[in-house]
């Protein structure tokens, strides 16, 4: 418990400020992504579809949009930020001189990513909110649901940043995991006429399972498939947990 | 102060994979002494600091700080030293100030506490019209002065200084000698590695010379003076040759000479009858120089003339 304080004393006070001074440079242009989704997918395509599953299309794909946000809110943080600090301005090693040690700098980064998933999803639901895309009252459960989303990447992030060499290879990151997951986890059309085993190896996709929370969430109001998406995620984010401090452990104790 | 010693090393070594960089050496750090670290590249200056700091955590032997086993203990006895790394570590992206508060933020300092006392070390370095600048738009010799400020925020017992005053200019180091003297006179421990024999022969108590992972001597800078190297040395800086052979007939009257490309050096205990011998010969007299014996001295015909890596 000391360690979960002090590690949020990493990132409190003066500590978080350094990352909130820096949120215009460093939050805002990711920001849109979602929402240049949301139009030309929601209104534009959606313009010319019928309804899916009896929604406008807008409705079915906002959710989807809520988890990516989150995603790519931690995601950014924890990959090309955390390696900047690491790498190029040997941060971690000054703040290893202080009381503070590497668990604590791993806790300490993946609660600040939690938080920016948070600022992200939720912003992008209260904006989405105005299109008439909320259906459901359990949506109040969202922020719980994007804190959850954005801990389980923070976690997958930081470990991938804790073993590369190079910044250059956030690029297989990118284009072999997260562009991958945001087309093909049930974001922008439904998995469940799809053969049997695209729906079995969806079920092993982390964000498959977050927009499935969201979807039942905001839209569906489905509280058992929330609560069974909810629990995949709680329990591969606490086995994931300790994967990034012990990788940035053999990282940086020399 | 509660220790009256605050580091005991017994038979400390690093390994980094197969290469020993530090093997197996001992020594102890009395309190409110300045205790010095010379070598030459690769020594493992750096890497001892390391481990006493409890950045990195020992391979073998015993490691003692304040008290407590250094690296299992590294979070209270971390709570209590400072650190001028070798190499910089500034946020880059913060101001000046805010990389002092920022760092005492992570001491449990409160911005209300660390602020003044930042504004104060900032003063104290002579940075305080750049208190508002960011990291890039300083020198490095500032950035280094930074670093002492850094180091002093949560007011240690013990300061370790990682060649605290490489790239300042004399100005700038005399203000750091100083500090460093007054923080000593307050009971602070300093440990302080330097290339710079002058540094070390002016602020350290005692020191050890390492070389290739070993503690080759060990003493007060005057007993490493008296104990390895003649009391006197006359140097010939680019004697002609018609002058080389009488300078070879002296060598026998020296304890030791040294010739190397540019110039001569005699080690002597009795540098004015040798003095008189050499002034005999045909040498311009403004190339002859006789001088104490000092820390250099030692350190060189101890460590080699040679490059080492
Ligand atoms: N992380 C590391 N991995 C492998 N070898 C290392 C590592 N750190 C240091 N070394 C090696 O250990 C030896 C001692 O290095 P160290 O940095 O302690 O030297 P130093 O005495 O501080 O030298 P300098 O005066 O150049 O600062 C060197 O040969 C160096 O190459
Ligand atoms: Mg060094």
């Amino acid at each position: 418990m000391a360690r979960v304080a002090t590690a949020a004393a990493h990132r409190t006070g003066r500590g978080f400020l350094r990352d909130i001074v820096r949120v215009p440079d460093n939050i805002v242009p990711n920001f849109f992504e979602p929402f240049l989704y949301l139009l030309a997918m929601g209104l534009g395509l959606g313009a010319y579809l019928a309804r899916i599953k009896g929604v406008r299309y807008i409705d079915f794909i906002a959710p989807g949009l809520v988890a990516t946000a989150a995603m790519f809110g931690a995601s950014f943080e924890v990959t090309f930020n955390c390696f900047v600090k690491m790498q190029f301005g040997k941060i971690y090693d000054a703040v290893m001189s202080t009381p503070l040690t590497i668990e604590d700098i791993g806790l300490g980064e993946m609660l600040w990513s939690t938080t920016r998933s948070l600022i992200y999803g939720t912003v992008f639901l209260a904006i989405a909110s105005s299109f008439g895309v909320v259906h459901s009252w359990w949506a109040v459960l969202t922020p719980v649901a994007v804190a959850l989303t954005g801990m389980m990447f923070s976690a997958i992030g930081l470990s991938f940043t804790a073993v590369i060499p190079l910044i250059d290879y956030y690029t297989y990151y990118w284009t072999m995991f997260i562009t991958p997951m945001f087309l093909f986890s049930g974001i922008f059309f439904p998995l469940d006429r799809m053969p049997n085993w695209v729906q079995v190896v969806a079920w092993f996709i982390p964000l498959h399972q977050a927009v499935d929370l969201m979807r039942a969430l905001i839209l569906t109001g489905d509280i058992g498939s929330a609560a069974a998406a909810a629990a995949w995620i709680v329990v591969v984010t606490g086995a994931l947990f300790v994967v990034p401090m012990n990788l940035l452990h053999r990282r940086l104790v020399k | 102060m509660s220790d009256p010693v605050v580091v005991v090393a017994r038979g400390l070594t690093k390994r980094f994979g197969q290469f020993e960089a530090v093997k197996g050496i001992d020594f102890h750090v009395d309190a409110e002494q300045c205790f010095g670290f010379l070598g030459p590249n690769g020594a493992g200056k750096t890497t001892t600091m390391r481990m006493i700091s409890c950045s990195s955590p020992p391979t073998g032997g015993e490691l003692t700080v304040l008290g407590m086993p250094a690296w299992v203990d590294g979070r209270r006895i971390k709570r209590r030293m400072g650190v001028v790394p070798q190499e910089n570590n500034l946020d880059e992206e913060v101001s000046v100030i805010d990389n002092l508060i920022i760092y005492a933020r992570y001491f449990d300092i409160s911005p209300k506490v660390s602020t003044p006392r930042a504004e104060e070390l900032l003063s104290f370095v002579a940075l305080e019209d750049k208190r508002d600048w960011r990291i890039y738009a300083l020198s490095g010799g500032m950035k280094r002065r930074l670093l002492v400020a850094r180091s002093l925020m949560n007011e240690p017992e013990l300061l370790i200084l990682d060649e605290p005053t490489t790239g300042l200019d004399p100005q700038a180091r005399h203000l750091v000698w100083e500090k460093l003297r007054s923080l000593k006179r307050q009971g602070v421990t300093l440990l302080l590695t330097t290339h710079y024999m002058e540094e070390a022969s002016q602020l350290c108590d005692r020191l050890v010379i390492m070389h290739e992972g070993r503690i080759l001597v060990e003493g007060s800078p005057r007993e490493l003076v008296a104990g390895h190297t003649s009391p006197q040395v006359i140097e010939v800086f680019e004697p002609p040759l018609d002058a080389e052979a009488g300078l070879a007939a002296l060598e026998p009257v020296a304890d030791r000479t040294e010739r190397l490309a540019d110039r001569w050096l005699f080690y002597t205990g009795d540098g004015d009858a040798l003095l008189a011998k050499v002034r005999a010969l045909p040498l311009d007299p403004s190339s002859v120089w006789l001088r104490g014996g000092m820390l250099e001295d030692v350190f060189l015909s101890l460590t080699g003339r040679g490059l080492l890596e």
